[in-house]
């Protein structure tokens, strides 16, 4: 039996092979040993603030919004090392690798944000790091398959499926199943099986931690409403954790509604999908009628997954969180504006978010105060955004 | 007597194991995967495994995923699954048939009207591939009371709690890991499993058949020799599918000389 809880409601869980329980039952103690050890404590503290500079700024948008009552706050995850929140949650799970004796790294990426972040940690820990891409992705994002590489990451394209990144994600865990001994399997969302999606929410809850003592500082109160984007869910999940029990705090997440919510080219998960197994954890899932796995499409890669962390699913259905959806179209203007009146350039993930938040600050009658989670840096996406865009900016 | 009984028990008596091959429904298509699993039992096997196709087989490795891939671009699902052992079920009524598949197809029906159908169509066993026994409960429940056994995996890894737990549940057949990761003959199982097979004996599970990297006659006369009851073949049976796509015949002879190999492993004499 699980020492921590499996499931969120009926989500969650760890529907995965026998043979992968004994390394998930392993992780998940050394997990909670880690968490009461001042001296992991130490080191994780000490990376985050001397590594990959942490705490992160939190910034007043000056020219942003228009409606005198609303003040946007960007939680700046951009700035950290890395270009993205996630080298959060990699340095945790890299240092609980040794922790548990292990010496090699196993990670799937899609855009490859995940995979730069695993490399960076790996390089700076000692670990020996294999990560599964998408054929298709790697052929995509072939700067970010020269970072990892840079750091002296494998990368292994994989071409079994849709070759992209739920492909890569199945590959990842049939090499874990017959490499648990010596290899973790450093899982890049908050989704997956139980203790995953516990550890990456642990792992990135400094998010709004900070945000809640920056806010406090600045505003003498808490938010009116945090908003995130929502593809697997962790960035949003780091960002909800510590304001979950705060009930006049919304919780917002903003999922890439792609080419329209009505299409079937779009990554929204718990705002049009059904309840189903993937990846080892119940939750919303994007299937046909007999439970084959659909793919999903977005702009945005990081956010292009057809399921979503099991915790969401649960805030969702109890109406603690709410979840929207952002198109291309929406995310890209949002994009644009960032960097036209503020001069930051955010990842196209984060741009959806913003694209949402933009919508409340409009149409807000009372004073507000919205923090939103500016989870990545754009750089990464800026030939992407030029091949969509092409002069049109 | 259920169907897994008679035949361990018939076996018993002729001093022999199981030889069980597996393969994949609707591979590569539905009238050939009929004349597959008909040669299969023509030439000896003891019992069938029979997959589900499925987009994200986690458990499986390049050989048994390509044979997912060819059915489902042939259209196959999983009606048509029941429909193909409804079939065989009709001109074979004592052979004993198990299911091998991946939770998310369950859930998609309704577990309670999914072991219904598969009851209908004559299947006896359901192993679920992502479902361990940890999750295994509103399974099993359902599994028992539609008469189905729902197997369970002893993976080489097991804790003495894990094994405990078999043996109370387990019915049937125990599905025994012969080795980590996923399906696939590239890889040979790590036998002796005697030791782990000793301590499966101890819990009283029912009886194990080893699965995973068992593509040669030798090791299936091995594992019986090291005390599984018999011995289960997918990768390797997959494999000769694929090797004669665009001929079905040559296809269909060979499968039947592989089974009737691999059965003389079988023997204890």
């Amino acid at each position: 039996m699980n020492n921590l809880e499996s499931k969120f409601g009926d989500f969650g869980g760890m529907y995965v092979p026998e043979l992968l329980i004994p390394a998930l039952d392993q992780l998940e103690q050394a997990f909670i040993d880690a968490q009461q050890d001042p001296e992991f404590q130490a080191e994780f503290m000490s990376l985050l603030k001397d590594y990959a500079g942490r705490p992160t700024a939190m910034t007043l948008s000056r020219n942003l919004v228009s409606n005198p009552l609303v003040k946007l706050y960007l939680k700046r995850e951009d700035l950290l090392h890395g270009g993205a929140h996630k080298t959060n949650q990699v340095l945790g799970q890299a240092l609980l690798t040794k922790r548990m004796g292990k010496t090699e790294v196993i990670a799937e990426t899609g855009a490859g944000q995940h995979g730069v972040a695993t490399a960076l940690a790996c390089a700076l820990l000692g670990l020996k790091a294999r990560i599964y891409m998408g054929a298709k992705d790697v052929e995509r994002q072939s700067p970010n398959v020269f970072r990892m590489r840079l750091m002296g990451a494998e990368v292994i394209p994989v071409n079994a499926g849709s070759g992209t990144l739920k492909d890569a994600v199945n590959e990842a865990m049939r090499d874990w199943s017959a490499n648990y001994d010596k290899a973790h399997y450093l899982l890049g969302t908050a989704a997956g099986p139980h203790p995953f999606p516990t550890i990456v929410r642990e792992f990135h809850r400094m998010i709004g931690e900070e945000t809640r003592a920056q806010i406090l500082e600045k505003e003498g109160r808490l938010p009116d409403a945090v908003v995130a984007c929502v593809g697997g869910g962790s960035n949003a999940i780091g960002m909800f954790a510590d304001f979950i029990d705060e009930p006049s705090v919304r919780l917002v997440g903003v999922e890439p509604a792609g080419k329209g919510l009505h299409t079937h080219e779009h990554g929204a998960t718990i705002c049009t999908g059904t309840k189903g197994i993937l990846h080892g954890a119940f939750s919303y899932i994007m299937q046909d009628a007999d439970g084959q796995i659909e793919e999903s499409y977005s702009v945005s890669a990081g956010l292009d997954y057809p399921a979503v962390g099991p915790q969401h699913a649960y805030l969702s259905d109890i109406g603690r969180a709410e979840y929207v959806a952002a198109t291309d179209e929406e995310a890209l203007n949002a994009f644009k504006l960032l960097a036209r009146k503020e001069g930051i350039i955010p990842a196209l993930e984060s741009s959806h978010a913003l694209a949402h938040a933009l919508n409340m600050a409009d149409e807000a009658t009372e004073e507000t105060i919205i923090v939103l989670n500016l989870s990545g840096r754009g750089d990464k996406d800026l030939a992407h955004v030029t091949q969509v865009l092409g002069d049109d900016i | 007597m259920a169907r897994y009984e008679t035949m361990f028990t018939q076996l018993d008596a002729k001093n022999e194991g199981a030889f069980v091959p597996f393969v994949m429904l609707g591979d590569p298509d539905k009238a050939t995967s009929l004349q597959i699993i008909q040669t299969l039992i023509d030439n000896g096997a003891d019992a069938l495994e029979l997959g589900f196709p499925y987009s994200d087989p986690i458990a499986d490795g390049p050989t048994i995923q390509a044979a997912s891939i060819r059915a489902l671009g042939n259209g196959n699902t999983p009606s048509e699954c029941l429909d193909i052992i409804a079939d065989i079920r009709r001109d074979n009524p004592d052979i004993p048939i198990g299911l091998l598949l991946y939770s998310n197809l369950v859930l998609a029906r309704g577990i309670d009207t999914f072991y219904a159908q598969a009851k209908a169509s004559g299947v006896d066993s359901i192993l679920i591939a992502d479902v361990p026994l940890r999750e295994a409960k509103r399974f099993i429940d359902v599994a028992s009371s539609n008469e189905i056994d729902q197997i369970l995996i002893a993976p080489p890894n097991a804790t003495e709690e894990t094994l405990q737990a078999i043996g109370q549940l387990s019915s049937g057949y125990t599905y025994l890991l012969g080795r980590a990761g996923v399906t696939g003959a590239e890889t040979a199982a790590e036998t002796p499993a005697s030791e782990l097979i000793e301590k499966l004996a101890k819990h009283k599970v029912a009886p194990p058949l080893l699965g995973f990297g068992i593509s040669t006659p030798e090791q299936v006369a091995h594992a019986i020799h090291s005390g599984a009851a018999g011995a289960i073949s997918g990768s390797a049976t997959v494999n000769i599918i694929a090797k004669h796509l665009d001929n079905t015949p040559a296809m269909l002879s060979e499968l039947g000389e592989f089974v009737q190999s691999m059965k003389a492993g079988t023997s204890k004499a």
